[in-house]
């Protein structure tokens, strides 16, 4: 198969992408690839730079009808800012991803073809947190209800059970 | 030094033994990518964090070993010849990203080469692990070993809804690049290869060619590995990856029967020519000596040449390549000169071989 491209040199480089929710087939050699600047996963050269700067030019076209939610969104903890990673296609610290939080869907929903929220492994120590965090949220919001019915012995019990668990995690 | 010996230093050990389907299958990778969250990712973080990432990094990993795998040599990027980097990469050691950035980079790498496990790459922690043949399972699986092993040392960059947080969003989620290496000499001699990879990219898969100086599938030989990382688990970006590798294998081994029932002396010339043209060129390209190595090989597997051992394809496309070649001459060579040095290279190698002259 020839590149869809330069039809000169053939194609290397094969992979589908959802434009506007239409699938679109390429077909590139390396060179043309690396030209075009495409998404090519597996390798470091690709950027998604294009893809992004896409998504955020929609978004200031979109913003000028919006000039009240036009501050420029920034990461706290390494200063990046959303259009810096526009720009460059990569995050700066795992803060980032909380800075941009709601903006990011759209861009994983295309290069992960729609979805948005991992299902795979969690990791032991980050996730042994994690689970925990969720407990106690969960507690504190079955708190929050029998202090409001009134049910103040329960209440205590689960208040101690929210102390514990977080006590423990200060221990680790 | 000695050719032969030269080949035990620069193949590595991993490459040397077979593995399951080993007839198209030549390898299997698995790489998982890691961040902490004490450190700004290296891409963009300062000189002086990265300097700070790679230290804390060391402290813990320099000394360190894996199970019984023994202690993992640990490479500091700054201190290699650029040679010395390039044979790296040409062994799919580390990328060619790492040596981009290779300023306070290094690289871990176990003992027989199948544990590659790269510092300050685009990531904090890029675990890689290679195996020969089929074995994209038992690569997941010790990766993952590998994985929780380091995540006892480090603090995860890891959210609840994202999975591990990577610096480019092609890579969160699982982090995951599940990948196979596979010569398929008898799909691209019956041209049927043009329908199937589109096929295969319907899989939400990638086919890439891979070797050589230039850009082509050089040698028949294609990478296959998935493209997305994020909204499935491990198991099932393996399992969808091993499941059209499987169906190849089947193509491959039905067009590999079609062209000795339709075309057996067109197919014997060839295979017998280009095993002439290695063992006797004196000036050979790398995209001339892929193809004669790729033709050698399917005569190897389909029987037709006997005597010459199945690991010269990986073996020489690996050792023909720029950085390689250098290495083994010593010196800085023109694309002319490397030419000329390949062809010697290829004969020596050859007449290692117990070549046996097909009897009629
Ligand atoms: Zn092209
Ligand atoms: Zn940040």
């Amino acid at each position: 198969m020839e590149c869809q491209e330069c039809h000169l040199r053939p194609a290397t480089l094969h992979f589908t992408k959802i434009v506007n929710g239409d699938k679109m087939e390429y077909h590139l050699c390396d060179q043309c690839a690396k030209e075009k600047g495409d998404v090519m996963a597996g390798s470091g050269s690709f950027s998604i730079h294009h893809l992004l700067s896409g998504l955020l030019n929609f978004e200031q076209h979109v913003g000028e009808n919006h000039h009240h939610n036009h501050s420029v969104l920034k990461c706290p903890k390494c200063g990046l800012t959303y259009p810096e990673f526009v720009e460059i296609g990569k995050f700066g610290c795992d803060e980032c991803y909380k800075a941009f939080h709601d903006k990011l869907d759209p861009v994983f929903r295309k290069v992960h073809s729609g979805n948005t929220m991992h299902t795979g492994k969690i990791p032991k120590r980050a996730g042994k947190n994690m689970n925990m965090k969720r407990k106690v949220s969960t507690l504190k919001e079955t708190l929050q209800k029998l202090i409001e019915d009134e049910e103040f012995e329960k209440a205590a019990e689960i208040r101690d059970e929210i102390r514990a668990l977080e006590n423990g995690r200060n221990d680790e | 030094m000695s050719l032969q010996k030269f080949i035990d230093q620069a193949i590595s050990p991993w490459m040397q033994s077979e593995g399951p389907d080993a007839d198209i299958v030549l390898s299997s990778r698995i790489r998982l990518a890691r961040n902490l969250t004490d450190f700004a990712f290296p891409v963009n973080a300062s000189k002086d964090q990265r300097e700070k990432a790679f230290h804390y990094i060391k402290e813990r990993l320099e000394k360190e070993a894996y199970h019984s795998m023994g202690q993992f040599e640990w490479i500091n990027m700054d201190g290699l010849e650029p040679i010395e980097k390039e044979v790296l990469v040409e062994k799919h050691l580390i990328s060619p990203n790492l040596i981009q950035y290779s300023n306070h980079a290094a690289v871990l790498i176990n003992e027989n080469e199948s544990v590659s496990i790269m510092v300050n790459e685009e990531d904090h922690l890029r675990i890689q692990c290679l195996f020969p043949g089929f074995q994209l399972n038992e690569a997941l699986t010790l990766s993952n070993g590998i994985d929780d092993w380091l995540e006892e040392k480090f603090n995860y960059a890891f959210h609840e809804t994202r999975g591990y947080l990577t610096s480019c969003p092609t890579n969160v989620g699982t982090g995951l690049r599940a990948s196979v290496m596979v010569h398929l000499p008898a799909l691209m001699l019956t041209q049927r290869m043009n329908r199937i990879a589109p096929a295969i990219n319907q899989f939400g898969l990638v086919v890439r060619g891979i070797y050589g100086e230039g850009s082509e599938a050089l040698g028949n030989v294609f990478q296959i590995s998935n493209q997305m990382t994020l909204g499935k688990s491990e198991e099932d970006i393996v399992e969808d990856l091993r499941g059209v590798v499987m169906q190849l294998i089947q193509q491959e081994k039905a067009a590999r029967r079609d062209l000795l029932d339709m075309s057996k002396i067109q197919l014997e010339d060839r295979i017998y020519r280009s095993y002439g043209v290695l063992a006797y060129s004196r000036i050979i390209h790398s995209k001339e000596a892929a193809t004669c190595l790729s033709d050698v090989r399917l005569g190897i597997d389909l029987g037709l040449i006997k005597g010459v051992s199945r690991s010269i394809l990986n073996e020489l496309m690996v050792l023909t390549q720029p950085g390689f070649l250098q290495h083994y001459f010593k010196e800085a060579l023109s694309p002319d000169e490397r030419d000329i040095k390949r062809a010697t290279l290829i004969r020596e190698r050859l007449n290692l071989e117990d070549f046996q002259k097909p009897t009629d």
